[in-house]
């Protein structure tokens, strides 16, 4: 079995490994699902996988497209209204872990996933912050996973979607940023890369850990089960 | 409430100008109801919806909408909506007004609406950018001193949503999830359900949502009316459909070609599974 890898798999694999089993986490669809999908088929088999159409405790077979499809349904402890999800469960506070993603982020976790350009005028108008307003300050922490890039990383937000007081954790195809007074710092480097790549991918001037280390590979048994997930309708 | 043929309904239900919610978060989305207003060449509306998907980009490309109510607006799992990109980037056909929200705050303007409250309230909001360019606004817990948001609730003048089985006197079962339909319905002044089946009597489902006849105003039969969504129980999410909108919608002689000749050259939802069945075999 070969033992290279994509980058969106150590990206998945490095977010599932921070997914202690019994963690309540709120799933996205994309790396996130694959990621907190693959912790429950590997080291967390009892997290709960909760997704914000009202599923709780979902364990698809197969990986979904969206954040409804069927199966997350048929294989749910429970499904509830998109008005409960959001009232009672995230607003409750019984989520452990939201993931986010974004267009861009700056030096405090802050995620803009509206519009690129002004917001009346935009040049790219994107989806919307959808859930993630009150994912991110709803939840305890939350994980926040991007490619990066000076187009990504920025110094300044052209909107605030979400704020990053709760930002544990920013796992990017480069390596791993954690918050350290108050500032997202790169902690980790995955193998082949280093600081200075990182940093010339940042937008701003990022601050790198003293303590800087290199994040372990995937084992052959965490891309085994990465692989085996596959999202519906892809063979 | 009627059992009536979606063309009639969505004549006499819905006008120009109107505030309308086609609800169905991610499963029965109600395409066909969508498509009628298509043919039916509604002008002006107010688009209320969650996640507007597919459902709306082909509303907004069309010329129907006005102003648009949401939360997230893009392909679930796919992309962009090209369609409400171009007329948000570019005002193409038409110039389109935005109401932002994020997905708690749309949940709680449509329990407002059902509950006849003036406003839904949340902890929410807090700390971004979109409270300054939306409809929210802060209130103070009278007994805590806490300050939550506050979203007008939503009163759409019709509600249309899809739904598994509806029996013969219009009583309207759906499960699966579940998402804010209830909610729509009862939020609204006026309602139209589709649904995949009409039963002698309603086999009442765990977690199912039951809408009482007299909340609806016209149940129309229309099977496979989610289409490309799907409808639990009865057919999956054609998610093939999903990924090939992204390059038809892409492009805006295209995607106006697609709507020719799949709804506007339709006469419903039988006609228009058919046509795409016809599309594949060409």
């Amino acid at each position: 079995m070969t033992t290279s890898f994509t980058a969106d798999e150590m990206m998945a694999i490095q977010a599932a490994r921070r997914i202690a089993d019994g963690t309540v986490c709120f799933v996205g669809i994309g790396l996130p699902s694959v990621a907190a999908n693959l912790a429950r088929r590997t080291h967390a088999p009892h997290c709960v996988l909760v997704y914000e159409s009202g599923t709780i405790g979902a364990k698809p077979v197969e990986l979904p497209l969206s954040i409804g499809d069927g199966e997350l349904a048929e294989t749910a402890d429970a499904v509830v209204s998109v008005t409960e999800m959001f009232a009672y469960w995230l607003q409750g506070r019984r989520i452990d872990v939201g993931f986010l993603g974004a267009a861009q982020i700056d030096r405090h976790g802050n995620l803009n996933s509206t519009v690129i350009g002004p917001y009346d005028t935009p040049t790219v108008r994107l989806p919307g912050g959808g859930g993630a307003p009150e994912i991110a300050t709803g939840v305890r922490d939350v994980f926040v996973m991007l490619r990066q890039s000076t187009r990504t990383f920025v110094s300044k937000l052209d909107f605030t979607t979400s704020l990053g007081d709760n930002v544990r954790v920013v796992v990017t195809d480069l390596g791993i940023l954690e918050p350290r007074e108050g500032e997202l710092t790169l902690v980790a480097v995955h193998p082949g890369t280093d600081a200075s790549t990182a940093r010339s991918a940042t937008g701003w001037e990022l601050r790198v850990a003293d303590d800087l280390r290199e994040t372990e590979p995937p084992t052959v048994a965490e891309l085994t089960a990465l692989r085996a997930l596959r999202t519906k309708g892809e063979r | 409430m009627a059992l009536t043929a979606l063309r009639d309904a969505v004549r006499e239900l819905v006008r120009d100008g109107d505030t309308v919610a086609l609800e169905g978060f991610t499963h029965l989305i109600p395409h066909a109801a969508g498509h009628e207003l298509v043919r039916q060449g509604r002008r002006d509306l107010t688009l209320i919806r969650m996640t507007p998907d597919v459902v709306y980009d082909q509303l907004i490309g069309m010329g129907c909408a006005r102003r648009l109510v949401f939360s997230w607006g893009g392909n679930p799992g796919v992309g962009s909506l090209h369609r409400l990109r171009d007329a948000v980037e570019r005002g193409w056909p038409a110039p389109l007004e935005l109401e932002e929200h994020s997905h708690a705050g749309m949940a709680a303007a449509y329990a407002a609406g059902a509950s006849g409250l003036p406003f839904g309230v949340l902890r929410g909001y807090r700390g971004g950018d979109l409270p300054s360019h939306t409809r929210v606004a802060t209130v103070i817990c009278p007994f805590s001193g806490e300050e939550l948001a506050a979203v007008p609730a939503h009163r759409p003048d019709v509600g249309v949503v899809h739904a598994q089985q509806a029996d013969r006197h219009g009583n309207v079962q759906l499960w699966g999830i579940v998402g804010v339909q209830k909610e729509t319905i009862l939020a609204s002044d006026r309602s139209i359900v589709t649904v995949e089946e009409i039963v002698d009597e309603l086999e009442l489902r765990p977690g199912g949502v039951v809408l009482p006849s007299w909340v609806v105003d016209a149940v129309c039969l229309a099977p496979g009316g989610a289409h490309p969504s799907y409808a639990h129980g009865y057919y999956d999410r054609d998610n093939d459909f999903y990924r090939g909108w992204d390059e038809i919608s892409r492009d805006r002689e295209r995607f106006l070609a697609w709507m020719q000749c799949h709804v506007l050259e339709t006469a419903d939802v039988g006609e228009y599974r058919a046509s795409l069945e016809q599309a594949v075999v060409a």
